[in-house]
């Protein structure tokens, strides 16, 4: 085994017995990079130079030695943070945010940052401004997004975890189309501060790591108040329990609730055979499956598509050219700047949002629009917290579909939002949720399984993922590169 | 109807006015509303930010608890009532000086809404409604070089701001004048704003409309923008008035629009048509929880609220029986009523404290740009005068005097030490500063380093008064046929015979007595 391919547990396990050390460690990932991400195209910057010097600064935390890739919109203070856009394109943060601040602080190495969709917006890293990124498993398709990078180098075996946001599925979808697990939190577990927003009652912040086991240490990392966030939950509900205390525990009568909305048309016949699989695989382990309701499942697209961007619109003005980040050449006059630095350091998707946004805001539409969103968002959550009366998790696919072809629907932008149907109403409620591997199409393509939670009970979701994942070796499988 | 009467004022009696102003007052936080930076005026150009309040990516505000408590206190001493879920919205709109992109102010749910308060206009008292009162945080400042580069400077950038919403309860110049000194009043006596208009730390924006009188419509109105001076309020107001109601009279129409004052030539200039106006796409801040307020903390917030103005100026009245006048000076400002208070405590006769506040205490305080919030005389020192005139060691002439030598000396005694007025002191707390350093002037001190005294001997002053009436033959000879005004002179040849050093009553009497 190389060490590059060990899991975050392992190489802490090894680094304990000094069998290896973090120095070895750092220049393996370095030469994998070196090795394959011209192929796979996940980072946006190696961090070779910084990662040697942060090499002993803490040796004795949770991490120490452990080299991360984190996606490029979570500042990192002293590096590059672009968003993936041309706006922020040379952006240095003199400040990091809050969750990396973390992993460095329990001993952490960060390798590098990751692609994504610029500003977080998609579902295939497609709409990075500098390059796509490559799904391993076959190069042609899409890694999904937009944490597609992170995803992409832990399925590749070029960091041993990474961080991801997650707004609509950003950790969970790519997760599903790389094989590998992805956590999106509580709303209010992980501080966004430092994540640079894109729609601030949706972001969260979480791991992509290799195995569930990997995904409970780093979010044991991460989580916890931040005085410096409003919305992170007091510490006593955001910084417990110690996640890996559920890891290996059994799941003997564990209520596993199967919405009925969630296996519909539109999802893909092999897809939907995998997760049914699957979920039996769960009643197998001891679980009892218990058949629930989503009612307001079919609007949580239309609801996300109205407030994501709404947020977005707000959140994105501070980019007009004035103080840092992208601005055009030659404008005329005040307004002139705005609109060319707007026009040109903005992809077509992110203007597509902000365009949505600022219409559902107007005044005249406002009722219309948002504020009927965030009415029907409230039945959403509604529905969660019911179904939540009589199971302890929910599972469903992660995606409608395994991982398509590059350039497939980046002309179709309602086919590509609908690709986060399974995912998107997790945010809207604040759920935790986790995809998981659970096996392969025919085509070779992995597909996920998603398990949601109660708030703050990431626990139980991460006790009932270990125990399938443990039950199973998709895990274990590596695309060839 | 006077025949004199100018047409603007004919025109007034067929049109009421009225007036509704929105008032930004600054907040005296030490630090900015949603981070850690310090708010000041005049520091160097942006050296008063941080990543927070230049809106850099991946930042997220956190609300000072103390700009919350502050808009509480103001809302409970305007009679408003406080709400209980109360929350942000983001205000959207481009500017360079506006680093998110958005103000983070209230909309649907203002922390404080329905109160009120009274203001005095030619002796009669009108109370004005209070729409609401908002937190939000301010802009930064654009600075036009001359040579065309446009500079931004973010220090004022987050500084908390509350605006104060006022119902259209307004008629006239003076009125809003009123308003506006009251509402700057309060906010000082709450220590929740300096009130300094120079500064910028109190702006308002004016609504003005006209109709005719028993109309119960309101007119179009016109928003008047960052009036920032007392006297502008009234002059801007008074110039609006007369534009709008000349327009009626010629037969054209108010337009909906916002207007600026130009102060330098007293007029006001269209800034944007309603058409143009902003949509500012206000929506809730996800980025801070909604404020749910705990009604014990709105209890002990009322609790230590401080005896107000309106308040205080009806107890001078009634239980001091100070005049009307010096009940209103007195209570104006929080650091003079302290100080006039602190006299009466230590024994002070009420009129006479007033009248030493208003005449020449005032006098010398401005005279050096200093206020009671930091006078040099302690009020105790005061009283002490006062006394010694009273029981007639010195007469009020001397006593003149004496007190100025006193001021003098106090001054120059604080100017040597390392005492230093603060503006976060207050007068009592500049009181307790400064009475160990200046302990050893006293008025009986003065009294005898100077050598002034009364001379109380009869003798002495009969003496004097023979003397002046002797040398004076034609005016005693008018005194006696009438001419009763004299007296003043005769009494001022004594004083200026004996130096001052006698009692005026005294003479006086006997000047009576010999001529009667
Ligand atoms: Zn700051």
């Amino acid at each position: 085994m190389q060490l590059y391919e060990l899991t975050i547990k392992q190489a802490i396990e090894l680094l304990k017995k000094g069998e290896t050390s973090p120095k070895e460690l750092l220049e393996a990932l370095l030469s994998r990079i070196e090795a394959i991400d011209s192929k796979v195209k996940a980072f946006v910057t190696v961090t070779a130079d910084e990662a040697r010097a942060q090499l002993g600064n803490k040796t004795d935390g949770a991490l120490s030695g452990i080299p991360l890739g984190i996606k490029d919109n979570m500042c990192t203070k002293g590096v590059r943070t672009t968003c993936s856009s041309r706006m922020l394109e040379n952006f240095v943060p003199p400040y990091e945010s809050t969750a990396t601040q973390k992993l460095w602080d329990a001993g952490a190495v960060l390798l590098g940052k990751l692609n994504m969709d610029e500003f977080a917006m998609g579902s295939s890293t497609e709409h990075s401004a500098f390059f796509r990124t490559c799904n391993p498993w076959d190069l042609k398709r899409v890694t999904g997004g937009s944490s597609g990078g992170s995803a992409a180098a832990v399925a590749s075996d070029m960091c041993l975890g990474a961080l991801g946001s997650d707004t609509g599925g950003s950790i969970r979808q790519p997760a599903a189309f790389c094989s590998v697990v992805g956590l999106k939190p509580t709303y209010g577990r992980v501080s966004r501060f430092g994540l640079v927003a894109f729609a601030s009652s949706l972001d969260q912040i979480g791991p992509i790591t290799k195995t569930v086991e990997d995904s409970a240490i780093l979010l044991n990392a991460i989580c916890g108040h931040d005085p410096q966030d409003s919305t992170s939950a007091p510490e006593d509900m955001a910084g417990t329990p110690d996640f890996t205390k559920q890891i290996g525990r059994d799941i003997k009568g564990l209520r596993v609730g199967v919405p009925k909305e969630y296996f519909i048309e539109g999802l893909d016949a092999e897809v939907e055979k995998i997760n049914r699989d699957a979920i039996k695989q769960l009643e197998a382990l001891g679980a009892e499956l218990v058949e629930v309701s989503l009612p307001h499942t079919d609007y949580a697209v239309p609801v996300y598509y109205i407030i994501a961007p709404s947020e977005a619109s707000s959140n994105l003005a501070r980019y007009d050219g004035v103080k840092y980040g992208f601005r055009a050449e030659g404008a005329s006059d005040l307004m002139d700047m705005y609109m060319k630095s707007r026009s040109e350091g903005f992809g077509a998707e992110v203007k597509r949002r902000i365009m949505l946004g600022t219409y559902a805001l107007s005044s005249g539409y406002y009722d219309a629009y948002y504020l009927k969103a965030q009415q029907v968002r409230t039945l959403i959550k509604k529905d969660f917290h019911d179904a939540f009366k009589h199971v302890d998790v929910i599972a469903s696919p992660t995606t409608p579909e395994a991982a398509f072809l590059a350039g497939e629907k980046t002309s179709d932008p309602i086919k590509m939002y609908l690709s986060d149907i399974f995912t998107i109403s997790a945010n809207l409620a604040g759920n935790p949720g986790i995809s998981l591997p659970c096996g392969f199409t025919k085509n070779g393509l992995p597909v996920g399984l998603q398990l949601i939670g109660k708030h703050f009970d990431e626990a139980t979701v991460l006790k009932a993922a270990h125990a399938y994942e443990q039950s199973t070796d998709w895990h274990t499988r590596k695309p060839a590169l | 109807m006077s025949a004199q009467a100018k047409p603007q004022d004919k025109a007034n009696q067929k049109y009421e006015t009225v007036i509704g102003l929105e008032v930004h007052a600054q907040m005296r936080t030490e630090t900015k509303i949603f981070c850690g930076c310090r708010v000041e005026f005049g520091a160097a150009p942006n050296t008063l930010t941080c990543p927070v309040s230049t809106g850099m990516p991946g930042v997220l505000p956190v609300l000072h608890r103390k700009a919350l408590e502050f808009s509480i206190r103001t809302g409970l001493a305007m009679d408003c009532k406080i709400a209980p879920f109360s929350r942000f919205a983001r205000k959207n709109y481009f500017y360079p000086d506006l680093p998110k992109g958005y103000q983070i102010s209230q909309y649907e749910l203002p922390i404080c809404e329905h109160g009120h308060i009274d203001i005095e206009v030619e002796g009669a008292t009108k109370r004005i409604g209070i729409t609401r009162i908002h937190m939000e945080d301010d802009a930064g400042k654009n600075i036009h070089d001359p040579s065309g580069v446009s500079l931004v400077d973010l220090n004022r950038t987050g500084t908390p701001l509350m605006e104060i919403v006022s119902e259209p309860d307004m008629r006239t110049p003076e009125e809003a004048g009123a308003y506006m000194r009251k509402i700057r009043t309060i906010v000082r006596y709450l220590g929740v704003s300096d009130g300094n208009m120079e500064q910028g730390s109190l702006r308002c924006d004016a609504n003005i409309s006209i109709r005719p009188v028993g109309q119960v419509e309101f007119g179009t109105k016109v928003e008047l923008k960052n009036i920032n001076s007392f006297r502008f309020v009234e002059r801007a107001i008074a110039y609006e008035i007369k534009r709008q109601t000349s327009v009626i009279e010629r037969g054209g129409e108010i337009v909906q629009e916002t207007r600026l004052y130009d102060t330098d030539r007293n007029i006001t200039v269209s800034m944007r048509a309603k058409e143009e106006a902003h949509d500012y796409r206000y929506f809730p801040d996800p980025d801070l929880v909604p404020m749910v307020v705990d009604p014990k903390w709105i209890e002990e917030i009322r609790a230590g609220l401080p005896e107000l103005p309106d308040v205080k100026r009806k107890r001078y009245l009634n239980d001091l029986e100070i005049s009307e006048d010096a009940a209103a000076f007195i209570s104006e400002e929080r650091a003079t009523a302290e100080w006039f208070e602190a006299a009466v405590d230590k024994g002070g006769e009420p009129k006479s404290v007033a009248n030493w506040m208003m005449g020449e205490l005032t006098r010398r305080l401005n005279d050096d740009k200093l206020s009671f919030a930091n006078c040099p005389v302690i009020p105790i020192k005061l009283v002490e005068l006062i006394n010694d005139i009273d029981s007639g060691k010195i007469n009020a002439r001397q006593g003149k005097t004496v007190f100025n030598s006193l001021y003098d000396r106090c001054k120059s005694m604080i100017e040597e030490s390392p005492v230093k007025p603060s503006p976060a002191d207050g007068s009592l707390a500049f009181i307790g500063k400064v009475e160990p350093v200046t302990s050893r002037a006293t008025s009986s001190v003065i009294r005898e380093e100077l050598g002034i005294k009364q001379s109380t001997d009869t003798g002495t002053i009969e003496k004097a008064v023979q003397e002046v009436l002797d040398k004076n033959p034609d005016e005693v000879e008018r005194f006696r046929g009438g001419d009763q005004k004299l007296m003043g002179f005769f009494v001022g040849q004594v004083m200026k015979a004996t130096r001052g050093e006698v009692d005026a009553k005294t003479v006086n009497e006997m000047i009576k007595k010999k001529l009667g």
